[in-house]
């Protein structure tokens, strides 16, 4: 049997598991706390690794480990950043959020303020924020099925998008928030254990030093010492200070923006109480953290073994730096049996990380769209649950068929910048209105609204002029250039502007309501009126 | 399933003295630790950036500074998380709870009242 014919059946494997999930998942969701929370009935450990599961996309799974494999170092900076982006969210937003909020990150900010215009700026940046990340992906999944599974064709590309697409929204239309927290716990076990697996057998072929591995991956790459410092992929020589400056950028954007990502935000509304929230994080942080260290292994492992330059031949980007090793191990131990099986094993497990990133990033916006826009923008309050939760279903539906329109549109150029720049959105809008929200008395609406609007048009704005888009050889648009801005991340600039607008817009505005405040400072950290478990 | 509350009780809970204790203990924690580790993280990016020459010497074997600072991050954030949670659970939880029990007490009086 072929590895193709083998990960194909394991993928067909893990989506009727899913399927299955979701099935049950729907007939237990009815209310609209249910389809929006999972009836705040899961466990800090089940929401811990579903926490994961949201977080280690393909992107960071065969993404970093292709860009330690190929340039080195610079991979393993870029993951450090994904992590400690976590403490925010330990430290200031999760428990605060879930003694707050009901169900999406606007419950937050509108607590306090004007509802309407608070929730059509959070609602926007929710749905932009998250289709951004969604293209990333699903663009992503086109191109990871030629290579792992032989499909080179156009049509493939387009058929797997679609496939994908329908997939993710089953899982949110019919499982909603129970069936897709399900569907990221499966999927964090199987590449935790994928993963570690791997770093297994790779650490075991170096007698478990990791000196003499660093060694080989260096003399393999061909790049000497350079391959175990900074500088090859970000902040390169070539690109002198202006490129340090990027980097520093794009540090600031990730550790920032985790905790204003509206995917990563629902997740602590799924636990029944802010202890267990609390616990949720610190399992997330547990899982993410130990990931990333295996992801430092395969990529110098597949440096060392496989070698850059197969590397760079297979895949320019070196997404599939992992699955090579996978086979490249399994040969060796257990032969061409072996080798088979374990690539087949990782394509399978990389396929089901997008699935479950997919279906998280599309429940965010679908319940942004519901509870946000529909139900208090458009609806005045005035809609009952049943109907925001079909319109929940509706919107998941809509924005899963704009999804997979927009990635067949776009699966030719290159969105790989769609990700950081979804980051760099959530750093620079939502997380000054958050945490204003929950710490600054005098905050108000035009604060809020300016914070999130400031941000996430400066990102945009910036971005567009920016190499990534225009002006060269690996932008969006490579024939055009009309590029102003050296800088490929905008965070640097963007994420003070939101901070900075939020600030200006409060002050100019005379807004300001005391026991409104009272009442979120006072929920938020005790738990006073918070939203209970609705147990099942 | 929410209790409504008359916005004065959350006002007369903000002025105590309990909850005042509770806010102080929280945010005296997690602001300066949040400004820590955020200055920690930027100073490896910024190294990483601009010192590389520092980053690239090597410590023992192939391991050098670079590694060995990356490596570090993971262990703060680990260490950060786990003294959070020691910290919230000793300090902010008791008091919470408390604020908690007498806010439900008090509403069980005011049903009976009703």
């Amino acid at each position: 049997m072929s590895h193709e014919t083998l990960s194909t059946i394991l993928f067909l494997v893990f989506v009727a598991l899913t399927l299955a999930i979701t099935f049950w998942a729907s007939r237990n969701t009815k209310s609209a706390a249910d389809f929006y929370a999972g009836g705040r009935s899961f466990s800090g450990l089940q929401n811990g690794l579903a926490i994961g599961g949201d977080y280690m996309s393909a992107a960071s799974f065969l993404g970093i480990a292709g860009i330690i494999a190929l340039s080195g170092y610079d991979g393993f900076l870029y993951s450090i950043g994904f992590l400690v982006a976590w403490l925010v969210a330990l430290l200031l937003v999760a428990e605060l959020m879930r003694n707050s909020g009901k169900y999406t990150m606007a419950d937050v900010l509108a607590f306090r303020m004007s509802p309407r215009p608070v929730r059509t700026a959070a609602g926007v940046s929710t749905i932009v924020v998250s289709i951004f990340y969604l293209l990333a992906q699903m663009v992503g999944a086109g191109a990871l099925v030629g290579l792992l599974l032989g499909v080179h064709s156009d049509a493939g590309k387009i058929w797997t998008i679609i496939a994908v697409g329908l997939l993710m929204i089953i899982y949110v239309v019919f499982g909603g928030m129970k069936g897709t927290t399900w569907v990221q716990i499966v999927k964090a076990v199987m590449l935790m254990v994928g993963a570690a697996l791997i770093t297994l057998f790779v650490l075991a072929k170096f007698g478990f030093n990791l000196s003499g591995l660093l060694g080989d991956a260096a003399a393999q790459s061909g790049k000497g010492d350079a391959f175990l410092n900074a500088g090859l992929k970000y902040g390169t020589a070539a690109q002198g200070t202006w490129g340090k400056i990027d980097l520093i950028s794009l540090g600031l954007a990730l550790v920032l923006g985790t905790a204003g990502l509206p995917h990563v935000l629902i997740r602590f509304y799924t636990v029944p109480t802010a202890r267990d929230a609390r616990k949720s994080v610190l399992w997330g942080i547990g899982i993410i953290g130990v990931f990333y260290l295996l992801t430092l292994v395969l990529g110098f492992g597949a440096a060392a073994l496989v070698g850059s330059k197969t590397i760079a031949a297979a895949d320019k980007a070196g997404n599939t730096a992992a699955p090579l090793l996978a086979q490249k191990v399994g040969q060796d131990l257990f032969g061409d049996v072996g080798g088979t099986v374990l690539l087949a094993v990782i394509a399978a497990v990389a396929f089901a990380t997008i699935l479950a990133v997919v279906a998280g990033l599309t429940l965010a916006s679908s319940s942004s769209f519901a509870h946000d826009l529909y139900a208090h923008v458009f609806r005045r309050g005035t809609a009952t649950e049943r109907q925001e939760v079909v319109v929940a279903r509706v919107a998941a539906f809509v924005i899963g068929a704009v999804a997979i329109a927009l990635s067949i549109f776009a699966q030719s150029l290159n969105v790989a910048f769609l990700v950081s720049l979804a980051f760099a959105v959530a750093a620079s809008g939502n997380l000054p209105a958050i945490l204003y929200s929950l710490f600054w008395k005098r905050f108000n609406t035009a604060g809020a609204v300016s914070a999130i609007y400031g941000g996430l048009v400066s990102a945009l704005v910036l971005v567009i002029f920016s190499p990534v888009v225009s002006g060269a050889p690996t932008a969006m648009i490579p024939d055009a250039d009309f590029h102003l801005i050296p800088l490929s991340n905008p965070g640097i600039f963007s994420i003070p502007i939101g901070f900075l607008c939020g600030y200006l817009g409060t002050i100019l505005s005379k807004e300001y309501n005391a026991s409104k405040y009272a009442e979120i400072e006072v929920r938020s950290l005790t738990g006073i009126g918070a939203e209970q478990a609705t147990g099942h | 399933m929410t209790v409504q509350h008359d916005p004065s009780v959350y006002e007369r809970i903000q002025a105590g003295e309990q909850f005042q204790e509770l806010r102080r203990r929280y945010r005296s924690w997690a602001f300066p630790m949040t400004i820590a580790f955020l200055v920690w993280y930027l100073l490896y990016v910024v190294l990483s950036g601009f010192a590389r020459d520092f980053m690239g010497t090597k410590l023992f074997g192939n391991i050098n500074v670079a590694l060995v600072f990356g490596v570090l991050q993971f262990v703060s954030t680990f260490l950060i998380a786990w003294a959070y949670s020691r910290h919230a659970a000793a300090k902010l939880d008791p008091i919470a709870d408390e604020l908690r029990d007498e806010t439900k007490s008090a509403d069980e009086v005011g049903e009976g009242a009703k």
